[in-house]
């Protein structure tokens, strides 16, 4: 165990203690045709008790961040960088000390609840393992009455009746919900959602975001809110994190993020978008599209989508965050220049 | 200048009508238990102006997209009627069909599936062209100039799919589409597998084809941000009726069935104050099974205003004012938005 520096306490006494410190996390893969840059120069922290929502398009890299917290990259990954939970390095754990926090102390659930269950358990099982894996000496009848509990937070009517049911039994927003449970088993300090709604319909969405909201208020537990929604993480969300081609572009709490976005992405992304609450004349599109992982330019990697970029200052822009406010950050080098021009 | 469009209008009729429209599905339950029906549209009534822009919003398997396939004839209804330009699809010849299939023309959802991997994109944009005879002697330039409608680069005609981006591929389907001069355009999901700030750029691409052509649409989506931004007019349907339809401000500022209300409620606005300030109608429940609808209203089992007549009588879409129709027993506006 380190020691935590005297000088980090001070600077952090205004914001609740850090749980999750990730710090220049880069991830790439080996591929045929070289080497695809999925993360780069990645940091970023997770208080206490907070919900971090992680916005980006396919191909930005947050899943991939998530998926090396987790520990769950397949092995032509290269993670380096730093993941410090409760100030242990995750990178440098054994497979069975990581086990002991992945699950227990970090869950994840996934995008797709039928492919991540098991068709051949039924519902109950399932949740029983997940409790059983962290805790064998837990007795088969309090198991049994733990998975009825949990099934009844994430709001399953009959919940005894349902424990003996397979997945396939559930519709898709029942089936997330067990997704849930089972992360929550454990009473976890992260639950990781990479795009926990996004494959259901938007009434269906609504119950699921509400037991969510729901679960962090009654548990506390820290929410990594992984989606590619901006009116999600609006509604759920402490603080934003904007990522673009495997970069944090723009970091903050979530009102100044979507009243004052800093970063030329995150403005386009917001006029971009279509409102239900409104009708615009014409969407403001992004010219162009986010860069592959082999063809990203020199320096900003937004550059060449982005109205304001200069080539002599954008082109050798490194990843450093500049702060436009108490903890917002931004990664465009000209947004002092840029200012409140949309 | 309106003034020669609402003549048209007038003399023609609208571009598409749909009266008592019902398809069905012959489907095997699970192994053993034979085959049932599912009636994936019941009884469906509504027309589309020309030059205008219908919405067609619903959950997954409402029986929205069956809808659009009734329009183009992927889908032979078992009742009622399709009508376009004024000419009775199912009554048509064979010539005659053949033509009404060249007004007519769909969009697909998946950009990566709805495109022949081994042609290349000058032979997909031809091959339109090869079966409804047209451009003959001058097919090449008119490949060029249908990429060049789409804002694609016409040199490139000898690439294959697997070369474009999802955006782009997406466009590749928009100008097959328009390769025979369709007047109407079944659009079902056509911008929903792609990412936000690609997405804009198609949307103002069809709303620019649509007043160049005059061109027709019906706009099939679960998303109900997006149909706002391109509607006229807007559709809801639950469970293979209409049970809301309206000129598109109206619905979503004035929603009269209860389900239109929950589904508006439901959606996510990208504004964290005016997102954590609404009430959201949370519906219990998931929406019944296509197999067995309830009787009388079918979104019943679901709905808060629910009585006794909600399962006896299936309420018939009746005008609001101003062309506002809605299917209920107990309609009553609410703002929830």
């Amino acid at each position: 165990m380190e020691a935590v520096s005297h000088t980090e306490v001070v600077s952090h006494t205004a914001s609740p203690p850090e749980l999750l410190r990730v710090r220049d996390l880069t991830v790439e893969y080996r591929t045929d045709s070289g080497t695809a840059v999925a993360v780069e120069g990645l940091s970023f922290d997770v208080a206490e008790g907070q919900t971090l929502g992680i916005v980006g398009e396919s191909g930005s890299g947050k899943s991939a961040a998530s998926m090396a917290i987790m520990g769950l990259l397949p092995r032509s990954a290269r993670v380096t960088g730093s993941i410090r939970f409760r100030g242990r390095e995750l990178l440098s754990l054994a497979d069975s000390e990581l086990r002991e926090i992945r699950g227990r102390r970090i869950a994840v659930i996934f995008q797709d609840a039928l492919a991540a269950l098991n068709p051949m358990m039924t519902v109950g099982a399932q949740i029983a393992e997940a409790v059983r894996v962290h805790d064998p000496s837990t007795s088969r009848a309090s198991l049994v009455e733990r998975a009825t509990e949990l099934l009844d937070v994430v709001g399953i009517p009959s919940p005894a009746t349902r424990l003996g049911q397979y997945p396939h039994e559930f519709s898709g927003g029942m089936r997330q919900r067990v997704m849930i449970a089972m992360g929550i088993a454990n009473e976890p300090d992260i639950l990781i959602a990479d795009e926990p709604t996004t494959a259901l319909d938007v009434t269906v969405q609504a119950q699921v975001l509400d037991v969510i909201r729901r679960v962090q208020e009654r548990t506390r537990t820290s929410v990594m809110l992984i989606t590619h929604d901006l009116g999600v993480v609006a509604g759920l969300a402490d603080r934003v994190m904007v990522m673009y081609a495997g970069r944090k572009v723009e970091e903050g709490p979530v009102e100044p993020v979507f009243y004052e976005p800093s970063h030329p992405y995150t403005r386009g992304l917001l006029a971009a978008l279509p409102r239900i609450d409104r009708r615009t004349a014409r969407l403001t599109q992004i010219p162009g599209r986010p860069p592959q992982p082999g063809e990203r330019p020199a320096g900003c990697p937004f550059q060449p989508r982005c109205p304001h970029a200069e080539p002599a200052v954008c082109g050798d822009a490194g990843t450093v965050p500049v702060a436009v406010a108490d903890s917002h950050s931004t990664a465009c080098v000209r947004v002092h220049e840029i200012g409140g021009d949309r | 200048m309106k003034a020669p469009v609402v003549n048209a209008q007038a003399v023609d009729g609208p571009a598409v009508e749909a009266s008592g429209l019902v398809a069905e599905y012959r489907i095997r339950r699970r192994p053993g238990q034979g085959r049932a029906t599912v009636q994936a549209v019941s009884g469906v009534d509504f027309s589309i102006g020309r030059g205008r822009t219908l919405g067609l919003v619903g959950e997954t398997g409402c029986g929205k997209s069956t809808l659009g396939r009734c329009l183009v004839g992927l889908v032979t209804p078992v009742a009622g009627r399709v009508t376009l330009d004024g000419t009775d699809a199912a009554a048509a010849g064979r010539g005659a069909r053949t033509r009404l299939r060249r007004q007519v023309q769909l969009v697909f959802q998946d950009p990566y599936s709805s495109l022949n991997p081994r042609m290349s994109v000058g032979a997909i944009l031809a091959e339109p062209l090869r079966i409804h005879g047209l451009h003959s002697g001058r097919r090449d330039t008119r490949v060029r100039e249908l990429l060049e409608l789409v804002g694609l680069d016409p040199d490139h005609t000898g690439r294959f799919p697997h070369q474009f981006s999802g955006g782009q591929r997406q466009r590749i389907g928009i100008a097959r589409a328009l390769a025979v001069e369709p007047r109407i355009l079944v659009l079902d999901e056509p911008v929903s597998a792609l990412d936000v700030s690609v997405q804009a750029g198609v949307v103002n691409l069809l709303e620019d084809l649509q007043e160049e052509f005059a061109l027709t649409y019906l706009f099939i989506a679960h998303d109900l941000s997006v149909v706002r931004q391109i509607s006229d007019d807007v559709a809801v349907m639950y469970l293979g009726r209409i049970v809301e339809h309206a000129p598109a401000d109206r619905l979503y500022t004035f929603p009269y069935h209860p389900y239109t209300q929950a589904l508006l409620s439901a959606v996510p606005i990208p504004d964290p104050r005016a997102e954590r300030a609404r009430k959201r109608i949370v519906l219990l429940g998931d929406a019944p099974s296509p197999l067995v609808p309830p009787s009388g209203c079918r979104f019943r089992t679901r709905c808060w205003k629910a009585q006794q007549i909600c399962a006896l009588e299936a309420p018939a879409l009746a005008d609001m004012g101003g062309g506002h129709l809605a299917a209920c027993h107990f309609p009553e506006t609410r703002v929830v938005t």
